[in-house]
């Protein structure tokens, strides 16, 4: 649900840019939500496909990169890929994990047309 | 702010907007971009070269920054007036509200300098609020309509309410500064109750010291790993209604266990707010402050430094 109001920042960010920057359109919009950010990434994209029409969002491709879950295992030192918190260390099996990536949640970057 | 869109006009239905969003845009066929550049390939992310009616910008803004800074902003105007900010998330029906008043009542004869206040986060009605003010605490209640969650805005708002309606000695004038800290007879403590829901809060930061989590025994003892952010974000678990764990069942060991899976620094603690069970272990983690927690966190941090630093050393001289 809270998805909603991400896609709201979504479009908060993309016409505070449109100011700074004066475009007209948007084309394309990258994100990146880590596979650990808490983000349901069908429900964010459907969430800003309800949202687009009548803002700049219409018509714009968005795409969603979903960085890997990242943690150091304490138990065997090293960097472990996790698909979900809760996880075990896929190599040794301890929950002793600090992650350490996949928790983005951010606007990457954008192509616009000014005409 | 608005929970639909962001934008921070306080209008709920969206038709109803005043602030402009900009014009339609032609729809994607008419796109005079070649449809098979990849984004997020190469030199494209910053520069395509030979299109001039097309650019790219860079932005890398986390989504949720509007709320960040709000974020900020209260955690600096907690400071600024000696308050603790707790944020209680939990389900619907775990004893929040319960366990808040039987909280303010036990602190009103163990520490009666300290000032405490509450918001109440709901989707409708003031019903907690008031159980909060049958107790002489200071309440205020925010409605989020459809909203899952409070955010930063809200709770900065409901801050101020709580400054404008509750027995506060001085005025602020238009613009609220903090030359000098002004207590309000000491150190404050601001618990903010969260919408019940065990998801959506997770990923707001609304300038708390720290996120309580509260799992009651009538739930599932696997809550923690069915909703994992939260256990992840949260700094304490309270196990409430333990009186009721004869009629129920719910294993402890295995609940405390799956929270320690999912965040093992989650400090525990198990009580009953009805009883009173268990209740003096909370009033003293909460008189110590979660900035105790915080340091001994700090110090387990630079054990686990030093430690890399040793393996990092083992590993030159092998190299």
């Amino acid at each position: 649900m809270h998805e909603a109001s991400l896609a709201g920042g979504v479009l908060q960010v993309v016409e505070d840019t449109a100011r700074r920057e004066g475009f007209s359109r948007l084309l394309e919009l990258r994100l990146e939500a880590g596979a650990l950010a808490g983000v349901d990434v069908r429900a964010l994209r459907f969430a800003l496909e309800c949202l687009a029409p009548g803002t700049l969002l219409e018509g714009a491709r968005i795409e969603i990169e979903e960085p890997t879950g990242l943690a150091w295992c304490l138990a065997c030192s090293q960097t472990v890929t996790v698909r979900q918190r809760g996880d075990a260390c896929p190599a040794c099996g301890s929950y002793q994990l600090q992650v350490t990536g996949g928790m983005e949640l951010r606007v990457l970057d954008m192509r616009v047309s000014d005409d | 702010m608005c929970v639909v869109c962001g934008c921070s006009e306080h209008v709920t239905p969206h038709q109803e907007h005043a602030h402009a969003h900009a014009p339609e845009a032609d729809p994607v066929a008419k796109n005079p971009i070649n449809g098979d550049l990849h984004f997020g390939a190469g030199a494209a992310r910053v520069s395509v070269p030979g299109m001039s009616q097309a650019r790219a910008i860079k932005i890398e803004t986390d989504i949720l920054d509007a709320n960040n800074r709000v974020a900020q902003q209260n955690r600096a105007h907690f400071e600024a007036h000696g308050v603790t900010a707790l944020n209680l998330v939990s389900s619907p029906g775990s004893g929040k509200t319960t366990l808040l008043c039987a909280t303010i009542e036990a602190l009103k004869a163990r520490a009666p300098d300290l000032h405490v206040a509450v918001i109440e986060g709901d989707q409708q009605t003031s019903f907690d609020a008031d159980r909060i003010r049958a107790t002489g605490a200071p309440a205020v209640q925010v409605n989020t309509g459809k909203g899952c969650h409070l955010d930063a805005p809200m709770v900065a708002e409901a801050f101020a309410q709580l400054h404008s309606h509750h027995d506060h000695p001085h005025d602020h004038g238009g613009d609220h500064l903090h030359h000098d800290r002004h207590h309000h007879g000491g150190h404050g403590l601001l618990f903010i109750e969260n919408v019940g829901n065990l998801v959506c809060p997770a990923v707001w930061d609304l300038g708390e010291a720290a996120k309580v989590a509260i799992l009651s025994v009538t739930e599932g003892e696997d809550k923690p790993l069915k909703y994992p952010d939260m256990f992840a974000a949260a700094q304490l678990m309270i196990l409430n209604k333990i009186d009721l764990l004869p009629h129920v069942r719910f294993d402890v060991a295995r609940c405390i266990a799956l929270a320690r899976q999912v965040n093992p620094n989650i400090e525990i603690l198990q009580l009953s707010a009805t009883t009173g069970e268990g209740m003096e272990a909370w009033l003293a983690w909460l008189l110590a402050g979660p900035g105790v927690a915080r340091a001994a966190r700090s110090q387990n941090v630079d054990v686990l430094k030093r430690r890399i630093a040793e393996l990092e050393a083992q590993l030159a001289a092998r190299g």
